[in-house]
């Protein structure tokens, strides 16, 4: 019997020559945030969508809640709880945030073969979510585009949430995002761990993924460098497996910033 | 500290809130679609009322013609926004309307079938090419407008050689005697709400024939259509999961596949839409006329298309709306036709349509920039 959420047990991905993947193990506890590290190139993208159904692995079993399985397509994965929030978020700018929220996955009501979208109900879920957040949308029919960065960021987030995710996948979330907003969805993030969700945090970003992970796996070029806990490693020795420790200097007065910022 | 700071700018911003709210009224409506098309429209009818108030472009007859003239195009023109909305263009509406024409014509008149099977048999010929079109344009991921062009090119030569094949000319008239006593025609070929134009003919508040009976003698089918044609559209548009797709699958095509809308689905049903538009178009046309010409519909998917940017369809999808593109229609029949009551030569109707055509789209871009600009 496993305590764990959600195991990766040695995944290899191979495509053609290329190893993109060799011998990933991670292992997720309910709550946890766990930090996946690596700089670009080191198979952070592969393994999300292998994450998300999209690739199978070669090799290596995925494991829920103790039991083996195997993602055959994107929905496989959203079914079995895994929620994964891509870069790009899957947000139409010039549509309302209810709009968004909602889309592809639209509540109903009404007899049936005349069934229209419950846009009142819609509304409501949807401005309750982003209140949960502290995101004061006004208005939920106001359009996405008039959001920032963040909020947008954590109303993909809080989609994912509410339909159903166990377990979160942030691609890069705070990639495009200046220190506020960042530190504004990692705030977040927290708090939908501590409400129970297992994090798989990806990013190359050290001075946001320290503050808020509990264990860090490192990738590089396709091969998990090990998993750490927060108490065993500190920050600057994970700069260093990750980027060979160049430019330390400029990215601490980065660090003191975000430091000052989550005090 | 930073508690506290929160709670006090927090305080400040839901104090903000309740003067935000009644300028977001306001810009709520600055911000929907089809503002500009009905202040546009308000200006058209303005203008004609000064300058051709007096001369019976707003009498009965006069306004039924520019309505008829307007719903025609309305109802094509609500088919090529939601395509819009939804992401592609239909540049084959025009010949598809050629193409609907003969499709009732030489069926019903060369090879003896009833009427009403004609017609069943043009919407599902419309359905085949609608389907062709957006299988095609899914299936290749080429933009619409290089395939429903080709498009444009092959139903048209289609309609003029298959025509000429077997009637051995370009026309196919006719079919006036077939309507009466059809179970599907007169959808497309009666009047309605005749007994009122009667009533007010007998009162004498419209004019009258020198027989006695009213000049306008009812609500023309092509108004009806194009009144449940921008009701539909609008009700799908506004309040089914359908029409949520369709914003979606215009407004980025990757995420609203990336969270389960079929997007493929929707643009093939939207291409339908497109071709089913033009045969209602050609079926009340053909009906009207008596006759179906192989060059009908010339032109018309540029209107349609016109119109719907007009009443604030974005060229890139996923923004616009149904009664804006009925209010972009209604300004081009009202100018079509009002330009004939003015001393204006109606050569100028073309500028008109462009320049019109011109404004509306720099509006536009305008109002996306606003919607999709960050706080």
């Amino acid at each position: 019997m496993s305590e764990n959420l959600i195991e990766f047990n040695n995944i290899s991905k191979f495509f053609g020559k290329v190893i993109a993947l060799k011998d990933v193990t991670m292992k997720l506890k309910k709550g946890e945030i766990m930090c996946l590290l690596g700089d670009n190139g080191a198979g952070k993208s592969t393994l999300i969508k292998t994450l998300a159904g999209v690739h199978k692995p070669d090799e290596g079993e995925i494991v829920i809640e103790g039991k083996k399985t195997v993602f055959d397509s994107p929905k496989d994965a959203l079914d079995m709880g895994i929620g994964t929030v891509y870069q790009d978020l899957a947000l139409v700018p010039l549509m309302s945030v209810t709009r968004n929220f909602f889309m592809g996955r639209e509540p109903l009501k009404g007899p049936p073969f005349l069934k229209t979208f419950n846009i009142e109900k819609a509304n409501q879920i949807a401005a309750e979510r982003m209140g949960q957040i502290g995101i004061d949308v006004r208005d939920p029919s106001q359009a996405v585009g008039t959001m920032s960065g963040g909020e947008r960021q954590c109303l993909a987030i809080s989609r994912a949430i509410y339909f159903g995710a166990k377990v979160l996948v942030l691609d890069e979330p705070t990639s495009a995002l200046g220190v506020h907003q960042a530190s504004m969805v990692l705030k977040y993030v927290v708090k939908a761990a501590s409400q129970g969700l297992a994090v798989i945090l990806i990013t190359h970003n050290v001075h946001h993924a320290y503050p808020v992970g509990n264990s860090f796996t490192v990738l590089n070029r396709g091969k998990s460098l090990g998993t750490f806990n927060k108490k065993d490693i500190s920050r600057e020795e994970l700069l260093g497996m990750m980027a060979g420790g160049e430019e330390l200097d400029k990215l601490e007065v980065e660090l003191e910033e975000m430091n000052r910022l989550n005090s | 500290m930073s508690e506290k700071a929160k709670s006090i700018s927090s305080k400040k911003t839901s104090g903000q809130d309740e003067r935000l709210k009644e300028v977001s009224k306001l810009r709520l409506l600055l911000n929907r679609p089809e503002l500009g098309a009905v202040g546009g429209a308000i200006l058209v009818f303005i203008f004609f009322g000064i300058v051709a108030g007096d001369t019976g472009m707003f009498s009965a007859y006069g306004t039924l013609n520019f309505l008829d003239v307007s719903a025609n195009l309305g109802i094509i023109a609500i088919a090529a926004a939601m395509l819009m909305i939804g992401g592609e263009f239909d540049l084959s509406i025009g010949s598809m309307i050629g193409f609907a024409g003969i499709c009732i014509a030489i069926p019903a008149i060369y090879w003896g079938w009833p009427l009403w099977v004609s017609i069943i048999f043009a919407f599902a010929m419309a359905v085949l090419v609608g389907y062709f079109n957006g299988i095609l344009v899914v299936r290749t991921g080429l933009p619409s407008f290089i395939v429903t062009l080709a498009m444009l090119f092959i139903l048209r030569g289609a309609t003029l050689a298959i025509t000429r094949l077997i009637t051995g000319r370009t026309q196919v008239p006719g079919l006036r005697v077939l309507i009466e006593n059809d179970p599907i025609a007169w959808m497309f070929a009666t009047d309605t709400f005749k007994w009122l134009f009667t009533w007010l003919g007998s009162m004498n508040l419209i004019a009258l024939r020198t027989d006695g009976t009213p000049l306008a003698t009812g609500i023309p089918p092509s108004v009806i259509w194009f009144i449940a044609a921008t009701l539909f559209a609008t009700w799908i548009l506004m309040k089914t999961r359908y029409g949520n797709w369709i914003f979606a699958s215009g407004g980025d095509k990757n995420g609203a596949t990336n969270v389960g809308v079929p997007v493929g689905r929707v643009k093939i049903s939207l291409f339908i839409g497109t071709a089913v538009a033009a045969t209602i178009f050609a079926t009340i046309q053909v009906l009207d006329a008596g006759s179906a010409d192989t060059m009908r519909g010339n032109l018309k998917e540029l209107e349609a298309i016109a119109a719907a940017v007009v009443g604030g369809c974005l060229l890139t999808g996923g923004y616009g709306s149904a009664i804006g593109a009925a209010f972009g229609a209604l300004i081009f029949g009202t100018v079509s036709m009002g330009i004939f009551y003015t001393d204006v030569d109606t050569d100028w109707f073309k500028v008109f349509l462009g320049a019109m055509m011109l404004i509306a789209v720099v509006f536009n871009n305008y109002i996306r920039k606003r919607v999709t600009e960050s706080k």
